[in-house]
């Protein structure tokens, strides 16, 4: 502590040790908010549903998302990714998961809406397999933190059946 | 800076800062703002960074009181080398 330079070495490592400190408090404190996430989602319309030239099956669809997911916002919270994913069985695989929609939430205030829109993405099965084929809707999240551990959770919606022809 | 500035610049760097992040935690916590922590976390450094870098005057109240050359001159150097001779003596 005799010199200029000594001082400010010691305050700038004892700020910095201070400020990680302060960083992992704030990530734990996410642990203790009540997180209440609630999601819908209607499929108002078939739009079209066919076979590519190729062989894959197509379909497009009008969806109505309604979703809350205000409650996973804290003071910690940069931003919320959420996507709408179909998630359907084959005898090829176990689990398939097409993306639909997606959407960046950067505040809490955006975090309750209301949205009716045909599918941001192709939804395509790898092969023919979606006549009449059950499947789940799945809101995912994504929590990106300002400081700390990115966490992922999920809604899963089911109930939902593709029509048994091509349209 | 004398050797008690010293020990007072330590102490005070250490418990403002502590002192600041934890205003800064539980204001940002209460308002629920990281942005409100950031900004009273960093006024804090900016504070003791003010306060305990500089030499301040208050750094400098106990200077060392060095022994005149001419007082040293008048008590010779044999009575300062008597004592561990003594010692050593006696081992």
């Amino acid at each position: 502590m005799h010199s200029f330079g000594y001082r400010a070495n010691a305050l700038l490592t004892f700020a910095v040790t201070i400020l990680a400190f302060i960083c992992a408090i704030a990530s734990f404190s996410d642990n203790f908010s009540n997180q209440t996430p609630s999601a819908q989602i209607q499929i108002l319309n078939i739009n079209w549903f066919q076979k590519q030239p190729h062989g894959n099956d197509e379909v497009s669809l009008t969806l109505n998302i309604t979703a809350d997911l205000q409650s996973l916002f804290t003071w910690n919270t940069k931003q919320v990714f959420a996507f709408v994913a179909a998630e359907y069985e084959t005898s090829k695989n176990a689990l398939n998961q097409v993306s639909l929609w997606d959407a960046i939430i950067p505040e809490k205030e955006h975090a309750k809406f209301w949205i009716q829109i045909s599918n941001k993405y192709r939804f395509i099965d790898q092969g023919h397999n979606l006549r009449g084929k059950d499947f789940n809707l799945t809101l995912h999240w994504h929590v990106m933190p300002k400081t700390g551990k990115m966490f992922a959770d999920k809604i899963v919606m089911s109930g939902y059946r593709l029509p048994d022809a091509y349209r | 800076m004398d050797w008690q500035g010293q020990k007072l610049v330590e102490q005070l760097m250490q418990i403002l800062l502590v002192i600041s992040g934890v205003v800064a935690v539980v204001v940002g916590y209460t308002t629920e703002s990281f942005r409100t922590m950031m900004l009273i976390y960093a006024g804090g450094v900016v504070l003791t960074t003010l306060i305990t870098i500089p030499n301040w005057p208050f750094y400098n109240r106990h200077p060392l009181k060095w022994l005149d050359p001419s007082e040293a001159e008048k008590h010779p150097k044999p009575q300062v080398v008597v004592a561990p001779k003594k010692k050593f003596s006696k081992k």
